[in-house]
């Protein structure tokens, strides 16, 4: 096939729109957004890296409030707007097809990636337009501060991130509505059984049935362990939102009071307590969901790769269980350079359960290289190589969070390049996104009826550039907050300049994979298949087993 | 062992880090060359189960007895109430400026001085850093929350005091050059420092 037929209509004409049905297409529909907006916020970190080389740089001018507005949307874009989406996506298609049971609402997962992709773009155009930058932390009363930002640019931004919280909750209630449908292989259970199994209640049973020589609580667990995972991180999910949310609706009625023309006392808000409240909702993304879906996605794409059951199942979900408690009581790692945060809630969440995320990720990094290892040999397959990226990304990440999560090393490294290189940026772009990447190839022939991958070339190319620069950029950022270089700061003087411009050169590398990807994937899918994702689906099926009992989407 | 400033401690985490990092990357590449190889690998060592629970357990907790016994600044941090200063320094943050006692802020090497940081509208914190730009110590400063830091410089030397919380983009020129001066170290003792 020619290079503009492969263009056109995809690698070897193979993939056919036609064919999805509606859950595969909404499914790829946010995975299209969820790249786009990866691309937008790797373009706005390059621009803000050569900007910390060279801050007259267009679009920013050397003006700090160009600067700002973007580190403010970079985090929205690239979380929400890529990441969630992704995240979502995924498990919107997997928990029909892990339960054999239909999705409860397509129509409802079209409102999801619509509702998430309008609340970034909304975001992203307050602060492109008005500058609004009190960045992602919104610490009291800075998004409330009229004096340095429009309050237009307010109204519009949190406007926008309460659509991205909208189409969250959206995702929450199609996710537990579908897991806890009494159909198919659930149709004889009870919601109690169904929550025990949810929260991973019945491996910590089974364990302890174990030890005191008794027969097993539960040999068949209602739920199978990625979808416990999926049930145990929307939890988080969901406590986020509120949270967020919450945040949103307070600077809101400052704003709107301000439009009106009355000034409302920001001082009525302890802006001590706001941080504690807000980093305890905020802390349920960074050490609540992410940990546990990437877990629960270790897990899956190890049992899938292999073809074989998971090493340590009841450990597995007992871990699982585990990480419930330790994701609600570990903020106060945030407050450890807070004078007045009590020194007990500094030690034991900021150091002591915080050093329990070490014990949660070990376990699931090592039942997962013992379940690839116990299947040896296997093909080093695209979904088996980003899976071991991924591995060594939290591998890389988590360590490097929990050495700052200390009262010592905090004092010298909060807020510094460290903490946002080595352990942020690492996490989410090794560890997180390489293990997405392996359930995209997971994923591929189930979501695209088998259609044909372009280039493996280009597959291992932006494989090797990603899991490179993606280090690579990680490595320097750190080591220039180990040279005292602030993360929220501009700089003016050059004082940096040769961590960041290695940092830059990696970061390049990053780009450079996620062009390689894009263009991969069009060619694979032609550009009429990429149009015809957003078309509407003849087939209205959105199950993988059994037929919806009454179709609503 | 004890860390006399943060340029030690951070030497020695690059060193630590870096040395973690090269094994982990390591290990996974080895079990990724291994995995597809028909031919059994043997490991090198074999961890048990639990064996490697209890050691993410006491790195975890290990980590923090570790800094709390090698790194003086924590234990003089959680202490301060009920140590008294030979100096204290009040310190006022508004409308994105610092307001610096009238005298210089001159201290001695070895004593122990309180920085007391009043808020009066944002967020801002408060950084001591070198004049090649490493830090010395930092700490947040909340309106209506006291934030009052105790610290013992061990070394001669002047430090800039910056502004380590983003307080919107006016925050970014919170610098002020050469606001603290350390005197009265005897340099030659090395890294140990800390003497008068």
């Amino acid at each position: 096939m020619s290079f503009i037929s492969d263009l056109i209509n995809g690698a070897d004409n193979k993939f056919d729109h036609t064919s999805l049905n509606a859950l595969q297409k909404v499914t790829l529909r946010a995975v299209v957004m969820a790249f786009l907006f990866y691309g937008l916020a790797a373009l706005e970190g390059m621009i803000m890296r050569a900007a910390a080389v060279v801050p007259n740089i267009p679009p920013i001018h050397g003006q700090p409030e160009h600067y700002f507005s973007i580190m403010t949307v970079h985090p929205i874009v690239g979380i929400f707007g890529s990441t969630y989406q992704l995240v979502f996506a995924a498990f919107l298609f997997l928990v029909p097809y892990l339960t054999k049971k239909p999705l409860y609402s397509v129509k409802l997962a079209n409102a999801v990636w619509l509702l998430i992709t309008i609340g970034t773009a909304t975001a992203w155009i307050a602060a492109f337009v008005w500058n609004y930058a009190p960045l992602y932390t919104l610490y009291w009363p800075l998004p409330a501060d009229t004096t340095q930002f429009k309050t237009i640019g307010g109204i519009v931004f949190i406007v926008g991130v309460a659509l991205i919280m909208l189409g969250t909750f959206g995702f929450i209630y199609n996710i537990y509505a579908t897991i806890f449908a009494r159909v198919g292989v659930h149709q004889n259970k009870t919601m109690k059984e169904l929550l025990i199994s949810g929260f991973g209640i019945d491996g910590v049973l089974n364990l302890w049935y174990r030890l005191m020589g008794r027969a097993p609580y539960t040999k068949e667990p209602a739920l199978s362990l990625p979808v416990v995972a999926i049930f145990r991180g929307t939890v988080d999910t969901f406590l986020d939102a509120l949270i967020i949310l919450g945040a949103g609706i307070l600077v809101l009625v400052y704003l709107v009071a301000e439009l009106g023309g009355t000034h409302l006392d920001v001082a009525a808000v302890d802006a001590l307590l706001y941080k504690n409240w807000f980093w305890w909702g905020l802390d349920l993304v960074a050490d609540g969901l992410v940990l546990i879906y990437v877990a629960g996605s270790w897990y899956l794409l190890a049992t899938l790769i292999t073809g074989q059951k998971l090493f340590m199942e009841n450990v597995a979900r007992a871990a699982l269980m585990l990480e419930l408690l330790v994701s609600w009581m570990v903020w106060s790692h945030h407050l450890l350079a807070d004078q007045a945060q009590p020194e007990m809630m500094k030690l034991i969440s900021g150091e002591m359960v915080t050093a329990f995320e070490l014990l949660t990720q070990g376990l699931a990094l090592f039942i997962t290289l013992v379940t690839l290892w116990k299947a040896r040999p296997l093909k080093m397959t695209n979904e088996l190589k980003y899976l071991l990226g991924g591995l060594i990304g939290f591998g890389l990440a988590v360590p490097a969070g929990i050495i700052q999560a200390d009262m010592a090393m905090n004092r010298v490294l909060h807020n510094t390049q460290w903490i946002i290189g080595a352990h942020v940026h690492v996490a989410i772009i090794v560890g997180l996104y390489m293990t997405l990447y392996s359930a995209v190839y997971v994923l591929w022939p189930l979501v695209t009826n088998n259609a044909k991958l372009w280039s493996q070339k280009l597959a291992n190319a932006h494989f090797w550039l990603h899991l490179i620069g993606g280090i690579g950029m990680g490595a320097f950022m750190g080591m220039a907050g180990l040279e005292g270089m602030l993360r929220r700061h501009m700089y003016f003087g050059g004082e940096f300049d040769s961590y960041m411009i290695l940092a830059g050169i990696f970061g390049g590398m990053l780009l450079l994979a996620w062009v390689i990807f894009l263009f991969n994937i069009i060619m694979s899918v032609g550009l009429k298949g990429l149009v015809g994702i957003f078309l509407p689906s003849h087939h209205k099926e959105a199950s993988y087993g059994i037929e919806p009992i009454s179709q609503n989407s | 062992m004890t860390f006399s400033d943060s340029l030690e401690l951070l030497s020695f985490h690059w060193v630590a880090y870096t040395i973690y990092s090269m094994l982990i990357i390591s290990v996974i590449a080895w079990f990724g060359y291994n995995l597809t190889r028909e031919k059994k690998a043997e490991p090198m060592i074999r961890i048990p189960f639990y064996g490697f629970v209890g050691f993410l357990v006491v790195a975890g907790v290990g980590h923090h007895m570790f800094t709390y016994n090698s790194v003086p600044w924590v234990a003089q941090d959680i202490n301060r109430h009920h140590v008294t200063p030979d100096k204290i320094f009040h310190i006022t943050a508004e409308k994105h400026v610092f307001t610096l006692p009238d005298e210089k802020m001159v201290i001695n090497c070895g004593d122990q001085v309180m920085f007391d940081v009043v808020s009066n509208d944002l967020v801002y914190g408060f950084g001591l850093f070198r004049q090649d730009n490493t830090m010395v110590m930092q700490m947040q400063v909340n309106p209506g929350s006291k934030n009052d830091i105790l610290w013992t410089f061990n070394r001669n030397g002047v430090y800039n005091l910056m502004s380590t919380e983003y307080s919107g983009p006016r925050g970014n020129s919170m610098n002020i050059k050469n606001a603290v001066e350390v005197r009265g170290c005897n340099e030659k003792i090395g890294l140990t420092g800390g003497m008068k």
